[in-house]
């Protein structure tokens, strides 16, 4: 008896404990997208929404070529900016593991979140500056004499408002999300397993294939998964980047719920890409569980 | 044994970290089916020495040879050498089948025909069945298995263990420590041993080198080392010595006189000499080579008294401190607990019995 009363008041101290997260969990979490959720089953009325539970909205989001070629596009620059951020947060995040001296890893560290230090909106800003018609690219070239008529170069490279514009800015924004999580996994691999590769016959490469790859999925997985969810619903780089020309989900759904004001149709839009991104997530989860040995 | 070809070289070797100087000019020959462990307390350079073999550690200057070959220009994997680590170094993500065949890869035997191997491999270091399981889910003692399977179904010249008892409690250490002596006399592999553990050391080894910084105090097989320490380090580090103050008095051919605290004068042979480094004259003993003797009791050799001042019950053994003839120090000495020997009291007087030629003169 006295240990169930002991056990409900410890209980008790740790809902106490949550409830600052929990409460903060609910309001500005669970609120919104509940809210979300429930409008994209809600009728539009002219400056209301009409509280109406219908489908209409999840069959004009799906039925509409124009939503279709946009998650399309907002699906593949997230593969693309995914495979980009990933590829070459690996090699980073092994040389941060196996090159650099322990003494030395958290200065490095320190120096892969200096990006942090500014605002997303002003690194991506940065990129525009760097690939604008007039920007330090081109006007390097100019500089170096490249450039111009009967050069090397005819006309200054058009780069904004194109895809690979768009990823080579979202992968640097989201580089060190990449980095972190595979130079945690690489750092779990106990360092004998890699003698252990080379006693057994394998050279550093295979080694690298058999061992250090497998055992570093778990990473790899994270990595993919923190970069891959969040630059499908990137709004910002479309914007500055891609100058409003190749819109993605996040900013079709702003048109509807901002300057459209159809409240119901980007919620279902919403709703749409999000399930979208959890199956698509879901799918690729079980792939690496079935294909990886290791990844757990 | 000694007829037997070398497996092992060290010509000379010489490592630096930096400022520190790991090894000091080894030199030394590993004999082919040689059971051959290399000793010493933590830090003096077996480890380093044991990778050198692997290819794991580069060397200053000196040359190793595997089997009569240069290894300097040759990588770990193309060495014809397996390691145990002393972490065991279990691949997680693969199961412990996956884990014996992961050396075969490059095999040319069907998949089949490695299964058998595999299977067969098990049976012998007492994991049959175990294939399936995943290497995660092990004990130490079968991960220690599975370490050991990996490295020997690749039949290497050379089996190196790294400390590979360390982390086991004592019952499955010296089940393994008996199990291994078989292994190595079934296969005739050469096998080169780590271990801070003198115990170990001595019950397993055909030869044993003991390191102190770096370099081999005393390479000899485990009786001469226990017998004949080459100085009192080795003597300090190998069982349990006394020792007691002495003063040299008199050198001849035929011996050297000795007066010994609580011995009085003794003669000794000039291979009863061992150097102390340190200055300071001792003579040492083990303590299992005096006798206390029961009320009676009648011995060959020469008796001293002594006073017991400690008693030490073991159920097999009792060890005893002994203070003989008022000496400076007591001196331990041990006794199998016979049938009817009685175990006299502290404080009690008793003979104890001796004999010079167990007497070992450290100067």
């Amino acid at each position: 008896m006295a240990t169930y009363t002991a056990a409900r008041r410890e209980a008790k101290q740790g809902y106490v404990m949550i409830a600052p997260t929990l409460i903060y969990a609910l309001v500005l979490l669970a609120a919104p997208l509940l809210t979300i959720l429930a409008f994209s089953f809600f009728k539009d009325g002219y400056l209301t929404v009409i509280r109406e539970v219908t489908l209409a909205n999840y069959i004009a989001v799906w039925t509409d070529p124009i939503f279709r070629a946009i998650l399309l596009r907002s699906l593949c620059v997230a593969v693309m900016v995914t495979a980009l951020t990933v590829g070459t947060a690996y090699p980073i995040a092994y040389f941060l593991s196996f090159g650099v001296s322990p003494g030395k890893k958290s200065f490095w560290l320190f120096l892969i979140t200096i990006p942090f230090w500014t605002s997303y909106l002003v690194r991506v800003f940065l990129w525009k500056v760097i690939m604008g018609y007039n920007g330090v690219i081109n006007s390097g070239f100019e500089m170096l004499g490249l450039m111009g008529d009967g050069r090397l170069f005819e006309d200054p490279f058009r780069m904004l408002s194109t895809m690979p514009a768009i990823a080579v800015t979202l992968a640097h924004c989201y580089a060190p999300f990449a980095i972190l999580p595979i130079f945690v996994a690489l750092e779990k691999i106990d360092r004998s397993l890699h003698e252990a590769g080379r006693d057994l016959g394998e050279s550093r490469w295979t080694t690298f294939l058999r061992v250090t790859l497998p055992l570093s999925m778990p990473g790899v997985v994270a990595a993919v998964l923190v970069v891959f969810i969040p630059v499908i619903g990137d709004y910002v780089t479309p914007e500055l980047i891609g100058g409003g020309k190749l819109p993605m989900v996040a900013n079709m759904i702003q048109a509807q719920m901002l300057p459209l004001d159809n409240k119901p149709m980007g919620s279902a839009i919403a709703v749409s890409a999000m399930v979208t991104v959890t199956v698509i997530a879901l799918i690729f989860v079980g792939l690496v569980r079935i294909f990886v040995k290791g990844a757990k | 044994m000694s007829d037997r070809k070398p497996m092992i070289e060290f010509n000379d070797i010489q490592k630096f970290y930096g400022e520190y100087h790991a090894l000091r000019g080894i030199t030394a020959t590993i004999r082919e089916g040689e059971f051959f462990s290399l000793l010493g307390p933590s830090g003096c350079g077996k480890t380093t020495l044991l990778r050198t073999i692997a290819g794991f550690e580069d060397i200053s200057s000196g040359a190793v040879l595997i089997d009569g070959h240069d290894m300097a220009q040759v990588p770990p994997n193309k060495r014809s050498t397996n390691m145990v680590f002393q972490s065991y170094a279990i691949f997680p993500h693969l199961t412990v089948a996956q884990n014996v065949t992961f050396g075969l890869r490059r095999d040319p035997r069907t998949k089949a025909e490695k299964a058998g191997l595999v299977e067969d491999m098990l049976g012998k270091v007492g994991l049959a069945g175990y294939g399936k399981r995943a290497a995660h889910a092990l004990s130490g003692g079968q991960r220690q298995r599975v370490a050991l399977a990996r490295a020997l179904i690749l039949k290497p010249k050379v089996l190196l263990l790294d400390e590979p008892m360390s982390a086991l409690d004592r019952k499955i250490r010296e089940q393994m420590q008996v199990e291994l002596i078989k292994l190595q006399r079934d296969l005739g592999i050469t096998f080169v041993l780590v271990t801070h553990d003198q115990e170990e050391a001595l019950v397993m080894s055909d030869r044993i080198a003991v390191m102190f910084e770096g370099e081999i105090a005393q390479l000899d097989d485990p009786e001469t080392l226990y017998r004949k320490p080459a100085s009192r380090r080795v003597a300090e580090f190998i069982g349990a010595m006394n020792f007691l103050d002495a003063e040299v008095i008199g050198q001849a051919d035929d011996g050297i006189t000795v007066v010994v605290d609580g011995l009085g004068q003794v003669v000794l042979s000039h291979s009863q000499v061992s150097t102390a480094h340190d200055g300071t004259v001792a003579v040492g003993f083990r303590p299992e080579t005096m006798t206390i003797l029961q009320d009676g009791q009648t011995s060959d050799g020469l008796e001293t008294l002594g006073v017991i001042e400690e008693v030490v019950y073991y159920g097999d053994m009792t060890y005893y401190d002994v203070r003989l003839n008022n000496g400076k120090r007591s001196v331990r000495i041990s006794m199998r607990n016979l049938f009817g020997r009685t175990i006299p009291d502290i404080g009690a007087n008793v003979r104890v019995a001796w004999s010079p030629g167990a007497l070992i003169l450290f100067q």
